[in-house]
């Protein structure tokens, strides 16, 4: 008697919107940790500006929606844009610091990562501007009205992580990359470019960030402070998924999000986001090196 | 070309200093070898051996003195560039990729430019048929391999860059006794294969019967220069710098 | 027999009437485990007073790993060790050196952005007066000339008022002895003091070593031949974590199994 009353006291619905929305949410997370934790894996640096070429993308997918109005196209084109960007970034500010005191890595990607806020300030103004999505559409899902283009940036986030892997397991250049992440120097003796597959790695990660900021875009306002919210999330998921591992930054985002989303059934989503920060340090003070990551032995 | 030319050793090494901060490790080594050559680099603990291999394949910078390769000036090139140049490097812990599978590991070396298909299937059947035992833990994780295979895939590894001369760092260390002779079968083989060798080892005898050559080193400097035969008849020179 | 250039002294007999006392440092059945690899198995080990031993073998014997239990800097998995007859197994390396063993490593470890002799005087003020924040330390005279008579004696006076992180490299490592010194031991433990030194600067750590033997029980990890039987009254050869021979150096560099074991035949 007294189990049915919990049971029916359980808001289920309310559980079931809130397990999609974590999905949605850590598969978009998913994405920017990817790039993340595999520029810290393979080169040791903690990138600060990752959250500013989130928005960079998202801003140069606003301009290219506004001028071609399709938002595939805007995908594209920001996702190689800045691409390229990060290429360009890691081999101004980034190469010259190889061999060098990791303090100076991370000044300097925080002094990019200021120089490209106040430029998107400049160039676009403190007005957030919005990302149409490709299409509308809801299906009803209790007492809501979910949008379809949630499931899809879920599924395509996903696509693309999984794209990611398969390059990296199966493809030349990625085994240049999984060598080059285990033993640096074994890999230079066996031919690899290594400083060519540093920029690579780079210019991949800054893709994969810019690809969540236009798909991640219709849902907020694109303004040049976005990079702030997600790159910190996007730390504590690579801490709490240990750094330079990929499958735990995926899994550990989908924790993270989850965990988040049903706390915002109780507490406010303000209040929700205390909740990431206390996996972080139960995660730091029970097991440092990650939560998904096999006990080393 | 030239008898001069002809006769120009593959490896020459000259005057090499060499710094681990302030550490003083090489005093001037001074070296060669020719091609097809397996010479061996003797010595003590600690007296520089690995350091000259690792200076020659451009893992450290020395600060003094210059390294040619067939004649041309190689000191300071980045090692990436030495071994697309035909340098292998075999290094003490062997350091194969422990998370890629024994073909991931080969194909670091297979994978370069203008390499043909054909080619790349005749260098793996080649390796393949010198060491079934890879063979048959191809899609293993290298790590999950014993100490003396892990010795044969970072060899085999090497080998995939169909090098002029490879650079081995104590094949011999940590494995078990029976395994040596293996080791010995091996030089064998790239001696077959007319790659040069650069032999670091602390085990004299093994290093005697493989070598032609030897050079022995004491205190970062070559102390004495004999082919391995005179060494093996007088061993008054190996007590010396070898024993106690 | 081998012939050593450049190291002009014999070597220094075995000292007389030592080993009628109490040994300064023994060991009983020191071992010391990681995980599956036994580093160090079952090592009962003894130095007498003002004896200079060498531990000598080859790559992996456990050497360091022996040095490392000896100085507190590992804690033995099991066995004990006993310094003038007291049990000091365990105990962390700052007691160990209030005890009166005192050590100098291999990677140089001086304080760069201090000069030697503020370097020397820090390692002296440990053992006096302790660490007192509200005295000037000008105001312990005893502990400046204490300072400025080990700098003498490991021939670092002239460089008093130098920055550490100036001094050549051998010099650095007649520094790190030096602080050692300071902390006036009765036990020196040097590891490899002579990592990195052209033959010159070797010669030069070997006088000064036996300059400062009077007094003090030195033991010392060595790779070059030449210092070892230069120093050693005796030597102790390890190889796969136990001991394979003690002896004088006459009679180590005439053992068989030493040979054998360094020369692979």
């Amino acid at each position: 008697m007294e189990l049915t009353a919990i049971l029916f006291s359980i808001p289920w619905d309310e559980i079931l919107i809130q397990t999609i929305n974590g999905i949605v949410t850590g598969m978009i997370l998913a994405l920017i940790a990817s790039g993340l934790t595999l520029i810290f894996g393979i080169m040791d640096v903690v990138n600060f500006a990752h959250g500013e070429l989130f928005m960079l993308g998202a801003y140069i997918g606003v301009v290219v929606l506004a001028t071609t109005g399709n938002f595939w196209l805007a995908l594209l084109i920001a996702t190689l844009a800045v691409a390229l960007i990060g290429a360009a970034i890691q081999v101004v500010t980034l190469r010259p610091l190889i061999g060098r005191d990791p303090l100076t890595t991370i000044l300097a990607t925080f002094g990019v990562s200021l120089i490209l806020q106040n430029y998107a300030l400049w160039q676009f103004g403190p007005v957030a501007r919005k990302i149409q999505e490709p299409f509308t559409g809801h299906f009803t899902l209790f007492y809501l009205e979910y949008p379809w283009y949630r499931l899809v940036i879920a599924g395509l986030s996903a696509a693309i992580i999984g794209g990611f892997w398969l390059f990296l397991k199966y493809g030349k250049y990625g085994i240049w990359i999984r060598a080059t992440t285990q033993d640096r120097v074994m890999a230079q003796a066996m031919g690899i470019p290594v400083p060519l597959v540093y920029t690579a790695a780079f210019a991949i990660g800054a893709g994969m960030a810019a690809a969540s900021g236009v798909l991640f875009g219709p849902l907020v306002g694109v303004n040049h402070t976005m990079g702030l919210d997600w790159v910190l999330k996007a730390f504590i998921v690579v801490v709490v998924g240990g750094m330079g591992n990929l499958g735990g930054s995926i899994a550990a985002a989908i924790f993270i999000s989850l965990l988040e989303a049903y706390a915002s059934i109780w507490v406010s989503p303000a209040q929700a986001v205390i909740v990431s920060f206390i996996v972080l340090i139960l995660t730091l003070l029970f097991r440092p090196t990650g939560l998904f990551v096999p006990t080393p032995k | 070309m030239s008898d001069a030319a002809k006769d120009a050793p593959l490896i020459a090494v000259e005057d090499l200093h060499t710094f681990y901060g302030k550490s003083h490790i090489l005093h001037g080594v001074t070296l060669h070898v020719r091609p097809g050559e397996v010479v061996g680099l003797l010595g003590r603990n600690g007296v520089g051996k690995s350091t000259t291999l690792k200076t020659i394949m451009g893992l450290v910078r020395p600060t003094e003195g210059n390294i040619r390769l067939d004649g041309t000036p190689i000191t300071g090139l980045p090692p990436h560039k030495l071994a697309r140049l035909g340098i292998g490097y075999v290094p003490e812990d062997r350091r194969i990729f422990r998370l890629l599978t024994v073909m991931e590991n080969l194909r670091t070396g297979l994978d370069r430019q203008g390499v043909s298909d054909e080619k790349k299937q005749a260098l793996l059947d080649k390796v393949f048929n010198y060491f079934p035992v890879l063979g048959e833990r191809r899609n293993q994780a290298g790590g999950t391999l014993s100490g003396g295979e892990q010795q044969m895939l970072a060899i085999a590894r090497a080998m995939m860059l169909e090098p002029k001369i490879i650079l081995l760092d104590e094949p011999t260390e940590g494995l078990m006794p029976r395994m040596v002779s293996q080791i010995s079968n091996i030089i064998d083989v790239l001696h077959k294969e007319n790659v040069a060798i650069l032999l670091v080892e602390q085990n004299v005898p093994l290093t005697l019967e493989a070598s032609e050559r030897v050079y022995i080193m004491e205190k970062g400097s070559v102390r004495h220069h004999a082919a391995a035969q005179d060494l093996k008849v007088n061993d008054a020179v190996i007590h010396q710098y070898l024993g106690v | 027999m081998s012939t050593h250039s450049g190291i002009d002294t014999p070597a220094p007999a075995a000292k007389v009437g030592v080993g009628t006392e109490t040994p300064v440092l023994r060991t009983e059945g020191l071992t010391r485990r990681f995980g599956g690899l036994t580093a160090v198995n079952d090592i009962s080990f003894q130095v007498d007073r003002e004896e200079i031993r060498a531990i000598i073998g080859p790559n992996g014997a456990g050497k360091s790993t022996f040095f490392n239990c000896l100085t507190g800097v590992l804690r033995p998995t099991s066995g004990r060790i006993l310094f003038n007859g007291e049990d000091i197994s365990g105990l962390p390396p700052d007691r160990i050196s209030m005890k009166g063993i005192a050590r100098s490593y291999q990677i140089t470890n001086i304080l760069p952005n201090a000069t030697a002799l503020e370097n020397v005087r820090i390692a002296s003020q440990s053992r006096r007066h302790g660490w007192s924040m509200l005295t000037h330390y000008t105001a312990y005279q005893d502990i400046i000339e204490k300072a400025e008579a080990v700098l003498k004696s490991v021939g670092l006076y002239a460089n008093a008022d130098e920055l550490a992180a100036n001094l050549s490299h051998g010099e650095q490592r007649n520094l790190e002895i030096g602080i050692a010194l300071a902390t006036e031991p009765q036990l020196l433990c040097l590891d490899e003091p002579t990592a990195g030194m052209s033959s010159a600067e070797t010669r030069d750590t070997v006088q000064l070593v036996r300059s400062i033997a009077k007094n003090l029980t030195i033991l010392i990890v060595e790779h070059d031949m030449e210092v070892v039987m230069g120093l050693a009254n005796r030597i102790t050869v390890l190889n796969y974590g136990q001991v394979l021979a003690e002896g004088t150096p006459t009679e180590i560099q005439n053992n068989p199994k030493v040979l054998e074991v360094y020369l692979k035949t």
